[in-house]
C-alpha cells in the first residue's frame, strides 16, 4: 500500500547515504509519507499510546534496575529505598508500577477495537497474531515484574501461577522446576524472574517492529472496514495528520496516567503487597493484578471434572485456551464483512462479549463462594450428629421463629449430638456468574463468530472511505467548497 | 501544510518543557515551617512554655519510659493477615473530626500531629514494633516531622540528633570488633526491638509484632484503620467469649464467629481478637524541661498533655500516631502531590494546544 517512494535526496550527503543505507528514505516512507485512511477515529490512537507506554516502561525500568536488589532478603527493602532515598525514585517507581496498569488498559482498548472493526481479517491476520504474541509476552513480563517487589502477593501469586504450570501432565512438573530454579520459590526464582523481566520488554519491542512492519504492508484497517480504493481520495499522509491526532490522544492519556501516579499510586495495587513476603503465611485471598483477573476467573470457574481430566487441569486448559483462541480468531470469524458497524447481530454480541470480559474481571476479584446477591436473609440451621453417628443438618428456621426455634431444636437433641447453631447463606455465587461469563467468552469465539458469517445479513457498506465521510458531511457547505487535500502518494 | 510542519516541533518543545518542569520542580520547603505554630523556628529566643524548639539547646532527655503493656504480649499479627479479608462488611472505620488533613489533592501532613505522633510511637510502640525502613535522618528531611529549613542536611538537625541519641543502636566496636550498644546518630536506621523474628516471637508468645514502616500502606483502610483499631478496644458484648491473653477489638480485621455464644449466630459482633492490649493510655509524653508549674496556656505539669498542650486522650494519640505512620509509610506524599498539582494542569494546557493543532491541520480534510 505504501507504493513507490517519493523521497528525493536534496544534498550531496543524503544522495551519498541514500545509495548506501537508505535510512532517511525508510523513515520518510514509514512515518511521514505513509498513506493512512482519513477516517480513523480515536479508538485507532491506542497504537501510539501503547508505543508510548512501552517506551515509558523500558526507560523507567532501566532506572529502577540500577537500584533494585534481586534477593529475597533485600528486594523488599530495596524497593522501599527507591521510594524513600533515591532522587525522584518515588516518581520513577510510581510511573513504572502504574504504567503496567496503563499499558494493559490501553492494550485492552486496542484489542477490543481490533475485534470490533475486524482488523484481524485478511490480509491482516499476521498483524493480529503478532499482536497476540505481544499480549502474551506482556502478561509474562507483568507477572514477573509483580514478583520483584517481594511482597506477600508477589510471593503467593507466583506460587499459584507456578503450581498451575505444574498441573500440566508429564511436562508440567519439570517446567515448573525450571521456572522456579529449584524445588521452591526463592532466590533462584527471583533472580531469573528479574533477568527475564529485563529481557522480555526488548523482545516485545522487537515484535512491535514486526507488528508495524506487517501493518505497513496492507496499511491500516479503518472503521468502515472498506479497503483503500484510491490513495489520493481515501488517505492522508501519516505526518502531520496522524502524528498530531495520536499526539493529542497520548497527552489525554497522560492525564489519566498522571492522576494515578501523583494522587492514587496504590489504588490499583493490593495492600498485602506492602507486607514483605513470608512463605509461611498465606494471605486469605490471593488475587493477581486487575489486568489478569478475567483469566483468573476462568481458571477458577472450572470446578468439575470431565471424564478423566481433573478440574484443576481443566481450569488451566480453559485459562490458556481463552488466550489461545485469540490466535485463531482470523479463521473463526467467517464473515466477509470486516467492520461490525455493518453487522447488526455481531455488533450486539460483541457488546455482550465486552461486558462478559469486564464481568469476568469482577468475578476474578471476588471470592467464588461469596454472593453476587443473596436470595433472602441468612437462615439458621442446627448441625448435629444423629444416633447413628451421621452428621445431619436441621431444616432452615424461618425468620419468625429464628433463634428461638433453632435453640429449642438444639435443646431437644441429646448432648452427645454436639448440636450447634449455624448460619446458612443462600444467594447467587460469584462462581456461577464466572461460569456463565466464561461460557459466553468461549461461545462468542467458537460458535457465534463462525456461525454469524453464514446466517447474518450485513447492512450496506459505503463504496469507499471517501464516500463514507462525504455522506456524513454532505449537508455542510464548507466541505463542498474546500476540496480534500491531495494525499502524498 | 506549512503550519502543519511547524506543529510537531512546537509540540516537541512543549513536551520538553514538561519534562523540564518535572525536573526542576522541587517541593516548596517553606510549606512546612509556616504550619508549625507550636514549634517556632526561633532557636535562641525565649520559646513559649511547653514548646520544643527544634533548633534550641538540647532539651533534657525525657524520663525513662516503661511501657505499660503486659509483659507477655502475644499479639498474633500473623493472624491479622489471615483475617484481613474477613473484614466485617458495613462496619465503617472511624474518621477524625474534619477528616484527614493529609488526604485530597492539596492535603499536607499536620506537622504538629506528626511530631506528637512520633512521640506516641517512640513511647508506646517502639518497644515492640520496629520501623526498620526508616532512618532517624528521615525525621528531619523535607516533609518530615522535625524538618527545619535551617538544617538542609538533616544530620545537623539538633532535634533529630537528640531523638537518635535516645535510641540504643548496636554497632561493631572499632577497637574490639564486638557488637556494642551505643546511642544512635541521625544516619542510623531505627533499631528493631528484637534481634530477629524468632526472638520477637519468643518474647511475644509466638507471634511477631509487625514492623510499622509501611503499616498504613499494608492495611486496607490505611490511616483510618490504625486510628480505628487503636480506639477499638471496647468492652466485649455479652455473649462474646474472650480467650485469656486475647483482646476484643471492634475494628480488627478478624472474625468473632468462633467465640460468639450468643443466641443468634447472625448477631455476632464486628471486629476480632488480637493479643496486643490497648497500647494507649493517658501518658506523660511531655518533655520534662518544658514543664512549668502553674503555667498558663502552655504546658503545665499536668501529666496528660503533649508539648503543645493537646490533651493526651486516646483519640488524640490514635489520630497523631496514625498521621505519623501514614507519613512513615510514604514520606514523599507531599512532594508527590505538589508535583502532581503542577503536572496535571500543564498536561491539560498541552492537550488543549494539541487539540487546536489537530483542528488546524485537519480543517480541510473530510473525516
Amino acid at each position: 500500500m505504501s507504493g513507490p517512494s517519493t523521497y528525493e535526496p536534496q544534498t550531496g550527503f543524503t544522495r551519498w547515504l541514500d545509495a548506501r543505507l537508505p535510512i532517511i528514505r525508510f523513515a520518510r516512507d514509514t512515518v511521514i509519507d505513509f498513506p493512512t485512511p482519513k477516517n480513523l477515529n480515536y479508538w485507532y490512537t491506542f497504537g501510539a499510546i501503547l508505543a508510548f507506554c512501552l517506551a515509558v516502561q523500558i526507560v523507567t525500568g532501566i532506572v529502577l534496575a540500577m537500584h533494585y536488589v534481586a534477593s529475597t532478603s533485600g528486594a523488599f527493602a530495596s524497593v522501599e529505598r527507591i521510594m524513600r532515598d533515591v532522587d525522584y525514585g518515588w516518581l520513577i517507581r510510581n510511573i513504572h508500577a502504574n504504567g503496567a496498569s496503563m499499558f494493559f488498559l490501553a492494550v485492552y482498548v486496542h484489542m477490543f477495537r481490533g475485534l470490533y472493526y475486524g482488523s484481524y481479517k485478511a490480509p491482516r491476520e499476521v498483524i493480529w497474531i503478532l499482536g497476540v504474541v505481544i499480549y502474551l509476552l506482556m502478561m509474562a513480563t507483568a507477572f514477573m515484574g509483580y514478583v520483584l517487589p517481594w511482597g506477600q502477593m508477589s510471593f503467593h501469586g507466583s506460587a499459584v501461577i507456578t503450581n498451575l504450570i505444574g498441573a500440566i501432565p508429564v511436562i508440567g512438573e519439570p517446567i515448573k522446576i525450571y521456572l522456579m530454579g529449584g524445588p521452591a520459590i526463592g532466590d533462584a526464582t527471583l533472580n531469573r524472574f528479574f533477568s527475564l523481566h529485563y529481557l522480555l520488554p526488548f523482545v516485545i519491542a522487537g515484535i512491535v517492529v514486526l507488528h508495524i512492519w506487517a501493518l505497513h504492508v496492507p496499511g491500516n484497517n479503518n472503521p468502515t472496514g472498506v479497503s483503500v480504493k484510491d490513495v489520493k481520495k481515501d488517505t492522508v499522509p501519516f505526518h502531520p495528520y496522524y502524528t498530531v491526532k495520536d499526539g493529542f490522544a497520548v497527552v489525554v492519556f497522560m492525564i489519566l496516567f498522571a492522576y494515578f501516579v501523583f494522587f492514587a499510586p496504590n489504588a490499583l495495587g493490593h495492600a498485602d503487597n506492602s507486607i514483605e513476603a513470608n512463605p509461611l503465611q498465606t494471605p486469605a485471598h490471593i488475587v493477581p493484578e486487575w489486568y489478569l483477573l478475567p483469566f483468573y476467573a476462568i481458571l477458577r470457574a472450572i470446578t468439575f471434572d470431565i471424564g478423566p481430566i481433573e478440574a484443576k487441569l481443566l481450569g488451566v486448559i480453559a485459562m490458556f485456551g481463552s488466550i489461545g483462541v485469540l490466535f485463531f480468531v482470523p479463521w473463526l470469524d467467517t464473515s466477509k464483512v470486516r467492520s461490525m458497524r455493518y453487522r447488526p447481530i455481531a455488533r450486539q454480541l460483541f457488546v455482550l462479549f465486552v461486558l462478559a470480559s469486564v464481568g469476568l474481571g469482577f468475578c476474578g476479584a471476588n471470592d467464588p463462594d461469596k454472593f453476587v446477591f443473596k436470595f433472602g436473609p441468612d437462615q439458621l440451621v442446627v448441625n448435629y450428629v444423629d444416633t447413628n453417628g451421621v452428621a445431619q443438618v436441621s431444616p432452615k428456621f424461618a425468620e419468625y421463629d429464628g433463634p428461638e426455634g433453632a435453640a429449642a431444636f438444639a435443646r431437644a437433641l441429646p448432648p452427645s449430638s454436639g448440636a450447634a447453631v449455624a448460619v446458612v447463606e443462600d444467594g447467587f455465587k460469584w462462581l456461577w456468574l464466572s461460569q456463565i461469563l466464561a461460557g459466553y467468552y468461549f461461545l462468542y469465539f467458537l460458535v457465534f463468530l463462525p456461525l454469524l458469517g453464514i446466517i447474518e445479513k450485513p447492512k450496506a457498506r459505503p463504496p469507499s472511505i471517501s464516500e463514507s465521510v462525504r455522506k456524513k458531511q454532505s449537508p455542510s457547505a464548507a466541505s463542498a467548497v474546500n476540496p480534500a487535500p491531495v494525499a502524498a502518494e | 501544510m506549512r503550519l502543519a510542519n511547524l506543529a510537531l516541533p512546537a509540540f516537541a518543545a512543549l513536551a520538553a518543557a514538561a519534562i523540564g518542569a518535572v525536573a526542576i520542580a522541587q517541593p516548596p520547603a517553606a510549606v512546612q515551617s509556616t504550619e508549625q505554630p507550636a514549634v517556632p523556628p526561633a532557636a535562641d529566643g525565649p520559646a513559649p512554655a511547653g514548646a520544643e524548639a527544634p533548633g534550641g539547646a538540647p532539651a533534657a532527655a525525657p524520663q525513662p519510659f516503661v511501657p505499660p503493656q503486659p509483659a507477655v504480649e502475644s499479639d498474633s499479627h500473623a493472624g491479622e493477615e489471615h483475617a484481613d479479608d474477613h473484614a466485617a462488611g458495613g462496619h465503617d472505620l472511624l474518621e477524625p473530626k474534619g477528616g484527614w488533613k493529609h488526604e485530597g489533592f492539596f492535603g499536607t501532613f499536620d506537622v504538629n500531629a506528626l511530631q506528637r505522633g512520633f512521640k506516641v510511637y517512640q513511647k508506646n510502640c517502639s518497644s515492640c514494633h520496629g520501623m526498620k525502613l526508616l532512618s532517624f535522618r528521615n525525621l528531619g528531611e523535607v516533609g518530615g516531622p522535625f524538618y527545619d529549613a535551617r538544617y538542609p542536611n538533616p544530620n545537623d538537625n539538633p532535634v533529630v540528633k537528640k531523638i537518635a541519641s535516645e535510641f540504643s543502636v548496636s554497632k561493631i566496636d572499632p577497637d574490639s570488633g564486638s557488637m556494642v550498644a551505643v546511642p544512635g546518630i541521625p544516619a542510623d536506621k531505627f533499631p528493631s526491638p528484637y534481634a530477629n523474628a524468632i526472638a520477637a516471637a519468643v518474647a511475644n508468645g509466638g507471634a511477631v509484632p509487625p514492623d510499622l514502616s509501611v503499616i498504613v500502606k499494608a492495611r486496607n483502610g490505611g490511616a483510618g484503620y490504625v486510628y480505628s483499631l487503636l480506639q477499638g478496644y471496647k468492652t466485649p458484648p455479652e455473649g462474646l467469649n474472650v480467650t485469656p491473653g486475647q483482646h476484643y477489638n471492634a475494628y480488627f480485621h478478624g472474625d468473632t464467629a468462633s467465640q460468639w455464644v450468643g443466641k443468634d449466630p447472625r448477631d455476632k459482633p464486628y471486629g476480632g481478637f488480637l493479643a496486643m492490649a490497648s497500647p494507649l493510655q493517658n501518658l506523660d509524653i511531655r518533655l520534662q524541661r518544658d514543664c512549668v508549674e502553674g503555667a498558663e496556656g502552655g504546658a503545665s505539669c499536668d501529666q496528660n498533655t503533649f508539648d503543645d498542650g493537646k490533651p493526651t486522650t486516646i483519640e488524640q494519640q490514635a489520630h497523631d500516631v496514625a498521621v505519623f505512620l501514614a507519613w512513615a509509610s510514604d514520606p514523599k506524599t507531599e512532594a508527590r502531590k505538589q508535583l502532581g498539582v503542577a503536572v496535571i494542569p500543564f498536561l491539560f494546557l498541552l492537550a488543549i494546544l494539541a487539540f487546536l493543532s489537530y483542528r488546524q491541520i485537519w480543517r480541510n480534510v473530510e473525516h
